[in-house]
């Protein structure tokens, strides 16, 4: 499903990110990524998304190769994707309810599903009685579970998730987590990166640990779920 | 492009427009101005330019002939006039034409007077050629040919008003061009400005829909429909102002100067808004659409 084939990315400002990598995932896994500030776990992720392109290597999703990707073939790959990042990326200016419509506007989905898709997104994440909020109304990991939502409507096949419980408290970590574990059990290739060990050791997921660009262990931990 | 996305785009664009009222408010006053100008200018130009064909249509040199130049010749002459390129037609009036018409002039009611004549031409000499010119400022050229034919006797020329006339016409239309040129620049510039203000303030509600999937025509169109609307809004406006004005506007100069009445015939505003309206709502368009496309184009490469 996501094979990472030698790749590596050199920023324009000649800082070294990523430093060969080789990476399969399979279609339905839940996989952690871990490893200290600035090992290169989010410029994988953009990588996926193509917000970057890599150095030199090849990404393959879905046995399409990113780099071969024509530019105009790119919201249709991404729209294939969803995406939860650590600062919930709300619209300000919206309701939480527009928030998750917005999704499916962007892709051009009928009213009549928006109408119907976006209620059951909504309970899905329990906010259900919330909907008619605006972003600076609810709490952070309110706010993450509609980033969440909105990341699932259009239900893809991939989900990324950068830090997804970077800025929430236990509870609300727990919670998100138990989400994501939800949709990946919907069928969702679910990648998470993030820095809460306790969450890591007792989901008993598949870890992968970066240093300094490169991966350093990828392992399944013992009493390892699918 | 599904209907709900093109719905979704113009209220987007339309929600723009308020979003910054200020921007928006400026625009739409330049776009305006420059427009109300344009069509001040153009209606000016419109009617200058319908006088001239008009004063044209009715200039034309006549020329008679010496006495006892034959029919023959005369026709010769009138054959050699024709072949010349400033010339559109000619007309001629026989001795015995122009004695009618001058009788139908000056006897009208005392028919019996002319009798008095008993069927001697006193204009018997005064056979002729109306010469009509393709444009009249081609009327010194065919003088000086004219003036070279022996057996003609004189040569009728109109004054030169039409030719004065022609040039203020030139001299209003490039007067006009310029101003409006700059205003066009000024109109331009400024809905680029409000576009761009926009596409800043969104900068991250951007960058959120490109990660989602959305394709670049969707991000665009609504900074597009916006920048269509202001240019739309700034040309309808003025548009009806000018069309609410010209007519007032002429019948007061009718009313004023009413002496004028003989050389100045007015276009009526349907005739002037026929081409009109057209060009200037295309004009608002495009210039909305070019401030808008250039500026997206510019920004939105992500
Ligand atoms: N836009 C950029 N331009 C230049 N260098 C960058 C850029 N983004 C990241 N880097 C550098 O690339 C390296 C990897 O960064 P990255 O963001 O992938 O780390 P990370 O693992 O996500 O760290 P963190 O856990 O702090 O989020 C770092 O050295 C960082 O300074
Ligand atoms: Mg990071």
């Amino acid at each position: 499903m996501i094979v990472f084939e030698n790749v590596s990315k050199t920023y324009e400002t000649g800082t070294p990110a990523l430093n060969g990598i080789n990476l399969r995932i399979e279609k339905g896994e839940f996989v952690f990524i871990v490893g200290n500030s600035g090992s290169g776990k989010s410029t994988l992720i953009k990588l996926l998304l193509k917000e970057l392109e890599p150095s030199s290597g090849r990404i393959y999703v879905n046995n399409k190769q990113l780099n071969r990707m024509r530019r105009r073939q790119i919201p249709k790959y991404r729209r294939g994707l969803g995406v939860v990042f650590q600062d919930f990326r709300l619209l300000k200016d919206r309701n939480v309810y527009e928030n998750i419509a917005f999704a499916q506007r962007v892709i051009g989905t009928p009213a009549r599903i928006i109408r119907r898709q976006v209620p059951a997104m909504l309970s899905l994440v329990g906010l259900a009685e919330k909907y008619k909020s605006y972003p600076k109304q609810l709490s952070g990991g309110e706010q993450q579970r509609v980033a969440l939502a909105r990341a699932l409507v259009n239900n893809p096949a991939i989900l990324l998730a950068d830090e997804p419980t970077g800025n929430l408290d236990p509870k609300n970590s727990w919670e998100i987590m138990r989400l994501l574990e939800e949709i990946n059990k919907r069928g969702t290739t679910v990648l998470v990166v993030t820095h809460n060990q306790e969450i890591v050791d007792a989901m008993k997921k598949r870890v992968i640990t970066m240093h300094k660009g490169l991966i350093t262990s990828d392992e399944k931990k013992s009493g390892y779920r699918q | 492009m599904r209907f709900n996305t093109i719905i979704y785009c113009l209220k987007q664009g339309i929600k723009n427009i308020f979003r910054n009222k200020l921007f928006s408010l400026a625009s739409i006053s330049t776009m305006a101005a420059c427009i109300f100008l344009f069509g001040l200018f153009y209606s000016i130009v419109m009617n200058i330019q319908y006088m001239i064909d008009e004063a044209q249509d009715a200039i034309c040199v006549t020329v008679f002939f010496e006495p006892g130049t034959s029919e023959t010749r005369i026709s010769v002459i009138g054959e050699q006039i024709a072949l010349r390129p400033e010339v559109a037609s000619v007309e001629y009036t026989s001795a015995d034409e122009a004695w009618e018409s001058f009788k139908e002039v000056y006897f009208e009611g005392n028919e019996e007077y002319a009798r008095a004549f008993m069927g001697d031409n006193p204009l018997a000499n005064h056979s002729s050629y109306a010469i009509y010119m393709k444009d009249a400022s081609l009327q010194e050229n065919l003088v000086e040919y004219l003036e070279t034919i022996p057996d003609i006797r004189k040569i009728n020329k109109s004054d030169l008003t039409a030719n004065s006339f022609a040039d203020f016409g030139i001299l209003v239309g490039y007067v006009s061009g310029a101003i409006i040129l700059i205003l066009l620049a000024v109109a331009v510039f400024l809905i680029s400005n409000t576009v761009s203000v926009g596409i800043t303030v969104r900068r991250e509600e951007i960058s959120i829909m490109k990660l989602i999937g959305a394709t670049d025509f969707f991000v665009k169109a609504p900074f597009l429909v916006e920048g269509i609307l202001i240019g739309l809004l700034g040309a309808a406006i003025p548009l009806a102002v000018i069309y609410y004005l010209y007519g007032n506007v002429v019948g007061y100069i009718l009313d004023k100067f009413s002496i004028l009445n003989s050389i100045m015939v007015f276009l009526p505003v349907e005739q002037v808004f026929h081409s009109l309206l057209p060009v200037g709502l295309v004009l608002g368009v495009g210039i909305g659409f070019l401030g808008s496309s250039a500026t997206t184009r510019k920004h939105l490469r992500v």
